[in-house]
């Protein structure tokens, strides 16, 4: 069949103060109808600049193509190239010949319209069709799909509607006029697992269904493998390698796309397998040959809490009175022990991250206790607090936010050690500079600001911090999430190093269910502020119990294209509110044990 | 010291170091009668070899008296500046960084001073304390406060929650030294924007108090009164409301510039 897109030796340019830069350059694909296309690749590989390019949209963020031919066969047989085309064409093109689905379903959606206008414009431009027309065809796009209730979605405003239904809305858009090629770019990435799971399901079913072609643009080697027919890999602008899905993951011929395999976590690889493993990284396994696993120590608690439960506050009225309550925790209980991992798993709004700032008593809990080493945190005053937080640290998911812009990195790292006055002036310095060997860090790395330095160096420096008082605990909130695949292996490998050199425990908060399934130890599932399975990683994994474990774990993507989940329609039972009337008194949470350490919250 | 060196920031040096030479130097060589001799045969004298930047209605010589101007209006417009932001300050960041009640407190304090038009409560002040320099400066000091407040505690307020604030606080430092550490450093920019302008703002309330008759007293120059008296001459002799006029806009110019280059200075990123 005859390619629907050519891409023939693509080149973007972009004009900065200090001369052009390039976007990406000598970029070559093709795509067939009813075929994927995935374009993978890290951060700054240009995935996104080719993308942009081929709706010519690419010059609104100041760039330009600047060599090469984008060739699109368009509705009525004729080949356009993009690249050449005037404005007017390409107004004739973009949302009508080709759909595009951008990554935050928020923004995506303007917050003052209806979702029938904002479905309506477009049918209205492109197709001529009359109001009742229009308003008809969005019907049918909303049913097609699938989302419950579509009469009453065409009234409503996008932040009435939950992330998954406004996704469903943005594809629906993008589909209204029927396009011929749908430009995905990271449609998922925002979304929980779940939802992410409907999405990608929804995308291939529309493909099957029109006979479409999608260029699906995406950073998660899982995501690939559950969606492409043929995969595009770049790095730094340029294309690493082509192939099919099966030829890219079964036998990569490049280093680059090897290496990039390596550090991917398959779900399902540590079946078992008892104690945590380090990740794969190409390069790295002479690093630490001695992988023998580390001596059973005698199971000693650190972390104890006991019916921890958090509130904040919803304020309504002019009087800003307290209307009801935000069940952020609810009654969770569970134990560390000394140098192991607890991973706190849970899609977004569950409360893992509330908990470990509970833990830490970085936002005060409403009731519960909190044991660390034998010490009642919650019942510390101030000035107690601030001493004990020495045992406790955390490492925070921005890496560029966590570090503070205007201060030198030593500097940064030799607060905590200034703050409980544990070393100074020459001592001090040493101190910091053992913290960054530790970490891995050039010495003279000590001098720099954090704009300086990429982000998985600046989660170095965070970790470093952390460490510098020599904690015993160190809660880890989304640690890694926002650092590339190979960056985020790096890391864990780091993390894991260091709780084996140190005896470190980590509570370990994460959505990244393939990332837990390497790193921890025991793994708490949570489900509207409560978790609902406790247990061992490989019994959790293994014997998944309470039907949210279940589904949780069935809508993880899988690194493995032979292995593929989202064939057909899915629909996950969206998650409730926590939200309740003030005096509202939850059940307490009570548990089955249904195997040694394994628990499961009654129903 | 490099980035001193683009156009930019060498205009801004250039334009206020002259100025801070004038308005120095000025009273020292021009003696003082110069600003305040009349010329009966050269009332609004358009600038001629004798008279170079002209002359207002009653023949004084604009040149000498924007240049023995330049010290009363700029000792003003700096002090009050000076003091609005040692007062909003602490007063912003305090309020910003702690929220909840400190904040409501502080806040409805200064919603109330600000309630009252600026020129209007300085006025109050400046007849309270009764009218002379030092009062002047109180009173427009006091005057500018609540806006910087205002700006301060909305940057400050937004710094507080940003990871690297939390990160600093769950490794035990204490509010004072997160304050200055943390917060002060990344609010600073705004600090200095909203300082140049206010600038300008106080040069020209100090004008506004002085035609009251609660600023300068005449027939002592500054470059407000002067703008004041050229209102009703505008049509027959606009040289008069130009030269005072041009004196305010390069002396804004020039701190604007500055403050931009003084801002990407302290700014590590914009290296």
């Amino acid at each position: 069949m005859k390619d629907i897109v050519s891409v023939d030796h693509l080149r973007v340019e972009f004009a900065t103060d200090s001369g052009p830069v390039v976007g990406v350059e000598d970029v070559s694909f093709t795509i067939a109808p009813g075929e994927t296309l995935c374009v993978v690749g890290e951060s700054g590989s240009g995935k996104s600049v080719t993308s942009l390019s081929l709706m010519r949209l690419v010059e609104f963020g100041g760039g330009a193509i600047t060599a090469g031919a984008l060739n699109f066969v368009r509705a009525d047989g004729s080949t356009l190239d993009v690249a050449a085309a005037p404005p007017e064409i390409m107004g004739q093109v973009r949302g009508n010949e080709i759909g595009m689905i951008f990554q935050e379903p928020m923004t995506a959606l303007n917050p003052v319209f209806t979702i029938e206008r904002q479905l309506t414009d477009g049918l209205m431009l492109h197709k001529g069709l009359n109001q009742p027309a229009a308003t008809a065809r969005a019907l049918e796009l909303l049913r097609s799909v699938r989302i419950p209730e579509p009469e009453r979605r065409l009234k409503q405003y996008p932040h009435e509607l939950s992330g998954g239904m406004r996704q469903r809305v943005v594809i629906a858009m993008a589909m209204a006029c029927e396009p011929k090629l749908l430009i995905a770019d990271e449609p998922t990435t925002a979304l929980d697992v779940t939802i992410q799971a409907e999405i990608l399901a929804l995308i291939n079913r529309l493909k099957r269904e029109n006979g479409m072609a999608v260029l699906f643009i995406t950073h998660d080697m899982a995501v690939v493998a559950q969606m492409a027919d043929r995969v595009v890999v770049m790095y730094r602008g340029k294309i690493v390698e082509t192939g099919t899905v099966q030829q890219i993951f079964e036998a990569p011929r490049e280093d680059y796309t090897k290496s990039l395999l390596a550090a991917v976590p398959k779900l399902g690889e540590m079946k078992g397998k008892a104690a945590p493993e380090r990740m794969r990284l190409i390069g790295d396994e002479a690093a630490r040959a001695t992988q023998t696993a580390p001596e059973p120590r005698e199971p000693q608690v650190l972390l104890e809490v006991r019916n921890l439960t958090t509130r904040f506050p919803v304020k309504g009225g002019i009087l800003r009175r307290t209307v009801a309550q935000v069940h952020a925790v609810e009654d969770v209980s569970f134990t560390l022990n000394v140098g192991e991992t607890l991973a706190l798993v849970g899609e977004s709004g569950c409360g893992k991250s509330s908990c470990g700032r509970s833990i830490l008593r970085l936002i005060e809990p409403a009731s519960g206790e909190v044991w660390i080493a034998g010490r009642d945190i919650g019942a510390l005053n101030r000035r107690d607090l601030r001493r004990a937080r020495a045992d406790m640290q955390m490492v925070f998911q921005d890496p560029f936010a966590s570090l503070n812009p205007y201060r030198r990195l030593k500097a940064q790292v030799a607060e905590p050690l200034q703050n409980f006055g544990l070393a100074s002036g020459a001592e001090l310095e040493a101190r910091v500079l053992q913290l960054f060997d530790k970490v891995q860090l050039p010495r003279d790395f000590m001098n720099r600001f954090p704009h300086e330095l990429s982000g998985g160096q600046r989660q170095r420096v965070a970790i470093a911090r952390a460490l510098a008082v020599n904690p015993k605990l160190i809660v880890a909130d989304e640690a890694v999430s926002a650092l590339d695949v190979s960056v985020q292996a790096q890391v864990l490998n780091l993390m894991m190093d260091l709780q084996e050199d140190l005896g470190l425990s980590y509570l370990f908060i994460s959505h990244d269910i393939a990332v837990v399934e390497r790193v921890a130890h025991h793994v708490g599932v949570m489900y509207l502020g409560r978790i609902v399975e406790i247990g061992p990683r490989a019994a959790v994994f293994d014997n998944p119990t309470h039907p949210y474990t279940r589904s949780l774990l069935s809508a993880v993507p899988i690194a493995d294209p032979r292995n593929r989940r989202f064939a057909d329609d899915l629909n996950f039972k969206p998650i409730t509110s926590p939200i309740f009337p003030l005096g509202h008194q939850p059940a307490p949470s009570l548990y089955d044990q249904i195997a040694p350490a394994h628990y499961v919250l009654r129903a | 010291m490099k980035r001193f060196k683009t156009t930019k920031g060498l205009i801004g040096i250039v334009l206020l170091l002259a100025i801070a030479l004038i308005a120095i130097l000025g009273p020292m060589i021009i003696p003082p009668e110069a600003s305040t001799a009349m010329d009966m045969h050269a009332r609004r004298s358009p600038p001629t070899l004798i008279h170079l930047f002209g002359t207002d209605q009653l023949g004084r010589d604009l040149m000498f008296r924007v240049i023995l101007g330049a010290r009363t209006s700029l000792e003003i417009a700096v002090s009050a500046v000076v003091m609005s932001v040692v007062l909003g300050l602490p007063l912003g960041l305090i309020s910003g960084y702690f929220g909840g009640l400190t904040d409501n407190v502080l806040m409805r304090l200064v919603d109330t001073l600000l309630a009252f038009p600026a020129l209007l409560l300085a006025l109050t002040i400046s007849a309270v304390l009764g009218p002379n320099l030092q009062n002047t400066i109180i009173a427009i000091g006091v005057a500018f406060t609540p806006y910087l407040a205002r700006i301060i505690r909305g940057e400050a307020l937004r710094v507080a929650q940003m990871p690297y604030v939390e990160a600093a606080r769950s490794s035990g430092t204490t509010d004072i030294m997160i304050m200055g550490r943390h917060v002060l450093p990344n609010i600073l920019p705004a600090v200095i924007v909203q300082g140049t302008i206010s600038l300008a703002f106080a040069i020209l309330a100090e004008a506004g108090l002085s035609f009251l008759g609660l600023g300068t007293q005449p027939p002592a120059a500054s470059w407000g009164l002067m703008i004041q008296a050229s209102r009703d001459q505008l049509d027959i002799a606009p040289w008069t409301a130009i030269v005072p006029g041009l004196a305010v806009a390069l002396t804004v110019l020039g701190l604007n510039m500055f403050g931009d280059v003084l801002r990407d200075i302290l700014d590590p990123r914009a290296k």
